[in-house]
């Protein structure tokens, strides 16, 4: 034992391999994040004198939970709500039946090239632009009310269905479908037979959770004039209501909620 | 499927009678909703100002036209400010969500009859109102600018952030978890060497995710006071300086494609 002092050839401790590898990038990637955060920190301004003397109007807020309010305005929160579920019917219908020749023409598996880009590019720019961003330009064109807020979730609804369905289109088994052009079909019934039933019962869940995103956005673009709950409450927040809109956040919850719960069975019965 | 003889010949059926009919009941519920929501949503349309809204696109159009390109030096500073608000918000999302998929996971939570239903009704309500909400209350409790933003743009992102981060806990591979218990590890130990690094990748492609997300979220967190480039969007709106709009959308655009080459970028890299 004459080399007591030395170090073991394998260090006797176990540390944790690292999440990043190299060394430099691990640092580079920590100083970089310090620098932001100084800067973002240092940049940004708040005004804590401001938000001192809003506390206690949140509390209040806080305090009109218990108990919301349903009663004061409880017409125009109900036509509100109504409307709201009316454009997710109307939208979700409308987005999801256009978004089938667009998914369709952007699966590069099934459509010839110039259309493939076509309809990937339209996806790409429907999806880019934030629901309220499209909102405002519909109602500068429609007017407003449901209608535009109607438009605007149908074609984010495109954008998200069509890309969704597109990628699932290019993941199907070609062996199924080359077995039904082998019967002679046509190009119809090829995509009835040989591609519907694949992508089918992924799609009705995704359709389900388009639902549940409609809803909760038409509770959003009523506050740039494009109808539902959304205008109820831009009211209600404006003329510090808190217990109304308390009662309106409550009821949109609860109609969220339900909808998760429902949607587990549809999926469950329709698989 | 079902191959009834008619008549002497087979003739093939793609389904049951019953399931047959369960089809077209369905079918036929759901174009019965779809048309009365449509009567509804119709009701409140003034139809005159959606017919001209071609002549209102071309017009507008001619007006966006070329876009006002000295008013890009005034925007930087929004822009900024629009950065700071995703990137923030999501640092604070992901700091409160990870307890709260800590105790919404069925394997992990330290209580299944209180913590669980208190973390996933904490998960529903931050998923359920969206962040345009969020930040019209933070303007009216703390006040117009980035810090509303910021929390507004941190509330939303807790519940979905736990939401995917809790899935991924509970889809662990317990085996892992199990070997680490069995050298003896305290229950601290358990969780930094059996689970974390389990679920370290997902989290950190779950938070990157969320910030391509929130970036263009919080473009629009300005149309209600909250700070950033929806700031100067609004202002030019109600001023009708079209150019400058269009200027607003592009780098708004621009800045949508940025955040999601990086997020795609992560990702390949962790994954």
């Amino acid at each position: 034992m004459s080399a007591a002092g030395a170090a073991p050839a394998v260090p006797r401790v176990w540390r944790k391999p690292p999440l990043i590898k190299s060394a430099a990038l691990r640092w580079g990637i920590g100083i970089a994040v310090a620098l932001y955060l100084a800067a973002a920190f240092g940049t940004t301004e708040i005004n804590w004198g401001r938000v001192w003397e809003g506390l206690p109007r949140g509390a209040r807020f806080f305090a009109a939970f218990f108990p919301p309010d349903f009663t004061t305005r409880s017409s125009e929160i109900f036509d509100g709500i109504l409307e709201s579920i009316w454009m997710t019917v109307v939208a979700t219908a409308i987005g999801i039946v256009l978004s089938i020749p667009v998914g369709l023409g952007a699966a590069k598996n099934i459509a010839p090239a110039p259309v493939y880009y076509f309809c990937r590019g339209f996806l790409a720019v429907s999806r880019s632009f934030q629901e309220i961003i499209l909102a405002i330009f519909f109602v500068k064109l429609f007017g407003f009310g449901p209608f535009a807020g109607v438009v605007t979730l149908a074609f984010a609804t495109i954008g998200f269905y069509g890309k969704l369905l597109a990628e699932d289109i290019e993941d199907m088994d070609p062996g199924q479908a080359e077995a039904v052009r082998a019967t002679g079909a046509s190009w119809l019934q090829w995509v009835n037979f040989g591609i519907q039933p694949q992508v089918l019962p992924r799609m009705l869940g995704l359709a389900l959770y388009r639902v549940d995103i409609n809803f909760r956005e038409s509770a959003v673009v009523g506050i740039v004039g494009a109808g539902g709950i959304g205008a109820t409450l831009d009211t209600a927040f404006n003329r510090y209501e808190f217990d109304s809109a308390a009662a309106i956040l409550l009821v949109i919850i609860g109609i969220v909620m339900l909808m998760e719960y429902s949607s587990g069975y549809v999926r469950r019965w329709v698989q | 499927m079902t191959v009834p003889v008619r008549q002497g010949v087979k003739v093939w059926q793609r389904r049951e009678r019953a399931a047959q009919f369960a089809i077209w009941a369905a079918w036929l519920v759901g174009v019965a909703v779809l048309v009365v929501s449509w009567s509804f949503i119709s009701e409140k349309t003034i139809w005159p100002f959606v017919l001209d809204a071609p002549q209102q696109a071309a017009d507008l159009g001619v007006r966006m036209v070329p876009p006002d390109w000295s008013f890009i030096g005034q925007l930087w500073r929004p822009m900024w400010d629009t950065l700071n608000m995703a990137t923030l918000g999501t640092v604070m999302g992901i700091v409160i969500a990870v307890p709260v998929a800590y105790c919404a996971a069925r394997n992990t939570t330290p209580s299944a009859a209180v913590l669980r239903p208190l973390a996933l009704f904490v998960i529903v309500s931050s998923r359920s109102i969206n962040s345009l909400i969020w930040a019209l209350m933070l303007v009216t409790i703390i006040g117009p600018g980035v810090l509303a933003g910021m929390v507004a743009i941190g509330l939303r992102s807790i519940g979905f952030c736990a939401k995917l981060l809790y899935e991924a806990i509970e889809e662990i591979d317990e085996k892992q978890v199990e070997a680490v218990r069995s050298t003896g590890a305290s229950a601290a130990q358990v969780t930094a060497y059996g689970i974390v690094p389990q679920v370290l990748p997902a989290f950190a492609g779950i938070s990157v995710f969320r910030w391509d997300i929130n970036i263009r979220e919080s473009t629009v967190l300005g149309l209600v006071g909250a700070g950033g480039i929806g700031l100067p969007l609004n202002s030019a709106i109600t001023t009708l300086a079209w150019t400058k709009v269009s200027l607003i959308l592009l780098v708004i655009i621009a800045s949508v494609v940025f955040s999601e080459w990086i997020s795609a970028k992560v990702r390949q890299a962790i994954i």
